[in-house]
């Protein structure tokens, strides 16, 4: 039996905004509760995933679907560790990165400054860092701008970078959150084939991504969700997807009958060049 | 586990039944049967997934490593931490023009200010020799506990997407942070050493004991600086009220007066709270070990002497034309403060060694809630 990853135990997310209404700001609003006129401003509370469970295992892409406001990056950020569970819980084997949309990790700092922190910070020796150096900065192909500050790059070269980074060291879970929405074709074959590697080398990878293509290709296994909750999990990627399209009134994708694959494809062209 | 939020029974049975917006149609037809676990594998286990995790040895994912492991763990990223301090000190200049040079010209305008005022504009002495030096010590030691608190409170919101992304232990950051202040804090002493020199104290062998003082003081920042930042990262108001608390924190440490001739005898309790306040500890040690006025002028010091105790009283410090001759004299009065100043350093070692312990402890219990934001 394949070795779990990542388990997730009827896991509840809970947000807690504090002064809903927006009229917290304001001085009048703060003097009139200050006097007692007016109750203290409301603790509003978003439950933003509702009681999910599933399984990943080693080796796994797992792609995650839904419109915005599902609880896709809360999933992900509640897997990395970032959000505590309100009830239920996530277990996972080794250390999990997160891709966000943010481009930089330092803005303010140069891109090779970002390349050996983010070594470093996962604990690699300096001479480590020192080796990967190359490999990383030749992966992103931002050779060019490596001694800019990030806060310089198009979103596009940040977030190769920071693929690039979090990508470097063979990752036990990778987390990829749009990270890779705004690369180019280029980058979106490498991105391709660098999570195909991570998986032949026993990683789990999770995969947020509105280019449902992108999805399709990548990902042996697909979670749909909807209001933090699960409507549709399996293996059966492309049927989930066809469903998840056909649910958000979007027309039907022409496939191949016999191979299932699409019709029309620019992405899987770019990729198997 | 409180069961705080329905559900059908532990491995969450999906509730089919979404409606999919402005469609009307299910947008989940009944593939999930009840009983279904939402396990992406064929073969569902007979076992809770809890004990499926502890089977296969994973651990919870929002998971707090115990003290000493935590330690280890942030002393395999040394390295980690000594570059992101060089890294966050070389953005920070930058932007400027003159770039590291700020790193010196920060604490000699800085000196320049209090020299403009108190040495030119105002001849304010209050009863000490060489207030200057005086008052310069005061500022800059003082100035490296400030300047360590205040960046610190907001470490963890200036590297957020650093902490999304990446798992290490968060107390690196508020490290490097003092560490940053560190570095900041030793080229101020040059820039101290010299203003002391310039205003004709003498280079002693006592100079050597203000090491082991700012390293004291080093440490009480750590302490203070891993509390500060755990509470600027949970409560927004706190770097708001931090820089009102810190210069409360100046005015009743001593930097700009000498707590032992504060004319509060009434309240004894006052008086010795505020000599062993770490700050006025710490700031005492360093004037005691670069001030040769400082160290011979401390009431106490030399064996007492009525006649030169009143004279100090009567011309160099009650009187409105202070008598420079006579400020050294306040050496043959009793000590007036309520603290026997041999303490000083057991106090000082004390409140390193609290500030430490409290400020590590603080900041651990709250490692898995730094990336909330």
């Amino acid at each position: 039996m394949a070795e779990p990853m990542v388990i997730v135990d009827d896991l509840h997310v809970v947000y807690r905004v504090y002064g809903a209404g927006g009229d917290r700001g304001t001085a009048a609003t703060v003097l009139l509760r200050a006097l007692g006129r007016k109750t203290r401003g409301s603790i509003r509370e978003v439950h933003a995933i509702r009681g999910i469970s599933f399984i990943a295992y080693r080796g796994d892409a797992v792609g995650v679907i839904g419109r915005n406001g599902s609880g896709k990056t809360t999933l992900l950020r509640a897997i990395a560790g970032l959000l505590p569970p309100e009830q239920g819980n996530v277990y996972t084997a080794g250390e999990a990165a997160l891709l966000g949309v943010n481009a930089a990790l330092l803005d303010d700092l140069t891109g090779e400054r970002n390349v050996v922190l983010g070594c470093l910070a996962r604990g690699m020796s300096r001479q480590e860092t020192k080796q990967r150096y190359p490999d990383i900065v030749q992966f992103s192909g931002v050779e060019d701008f490596i001694d800019l500050p990030m806060k310089t790059y198009s979103s596009g070269m940040g977030s190769r970078l920071r693929f690039a980074i979090a990508a470097a060291k063979s990752q036990d879970v990778l987390l990829i959150d749009e990270a890779l929405a705004t690369g180019d074709a280029e980058f979106r074959v490498k991105s391709h084939n660098r999570i195909q590697e991570l998986r032949a080398q026993a990683g789990t990878v999770f995969l947020v991504a509105h280019n449902l293509e992108e999805v399709e290709l990548t990902c042996n296994r697909v979670i749909w969700m909807e209001r933090g909750q699960m409507v549709m999990q399996g293996e059966d990627v492309i049927s989930i997807i066809d469903k998840y399209i056909e649910a958000s009134g979007g027309a039907p994708v022409l496939r191949d009958p016999v191979t299932r694959r699409r019709v029309k494809s620019q992405t899987a062209e770019a990729v198997k060049t | 586990m409180n069961n705080k939020y329905s559900r059908s029974r532990l491995h969450g049975r999906i509730v089919a039944g979404i409606r999919a917006h402005g469609t009307g149609r299910l947008a989940a037809p009944g593939e999930l049967r009840a009983g279904d676990v939402g396990v992406l594998s064929p073969e569902a286990p007979a076992e809770s997934l809890a004990q499926l995790a502890r089977r296969h040895g994973l651990r919870p994912s929002s998971y707090r490593p115990s003290m000493p492991a935590y330690i280890r763990e942030l002393w395999r990223r040394w390295s980690f931490i000594v570059a992101f301090a060089t890294a966050r000190n070389v953005a920070m200049y930058t932007e400027a023009k003159l770039g590291q040079l700020w790193q010196f010209l920060t604490p000699l305008l800085n000196a320049g200010v209090y020299f403009l005022i108190f040495g030119v504009l105002l001849h304010i002495n209050r009863g000490i020799p060489n207030y200057l030096a005086f008052l310069v010590t005061g500022v800059f030691v003082f100035n490296f506990s400030q300047r360590a608190f205040i960046t610190t409170s907001s470490v963890v919101t200036d590297s957020l997407p650093l902490i999304r992304a990446l798992q290490f232990p968060r107390a690196a950051l508020p490290l490097a942070y003092v560490m940053i202040e560190f570095e900041q804090m030793l080229l101020s002493m040059v820039v101290l050493a010299a203003i002391v020199l310039a205003t004709g104290e003498p280079l002693t062998l006592y100079w050597l004991l203000a090491i082991p003082a700012l390293l004291l003081q080093t440490i009480f920042n750590v302490g203070v600086g891993l509390f500060v930042a755990r509470l600027g990262a949970q409560v927004n108001d706190f770097s708001q009220l931090l820089p009102f608390l810190m210069r409360t924190w100046l005015y009743v440490s001593g930097v700009l007066y000498q707590i032992s001739t504060l004319d509060l005898k009434d309240h004894p309790g006052v008086v010795t709270l505020l000599e062993i306040n770490p700050a006025a500890i710490y700031i005492t040690l360093v004037r005691e070990a670069l001030l040769t006025t400082q160290r011979e002028s401390t009431p106490g010091s030399k064996p007492y002497n009525a006649a030169n105790c009143s004279l100090w009283n009567k011309q160099g410090h009650l009187s409105a034309a202070q008598d420079v001759k006579y400020q050294a004299y306040s050496a043959y009065c009793h000590y007036v403060g309520y603290v026997n100043p041999d303490k000083f350093w057991y106090i000082a070692i004390g409140w390193a060694a609290f500030g430490l312990v409290v400020g590590f402890w603080f900041f651990w219990r709250a490692e898995t809630r730094y990336g909330r934001g």
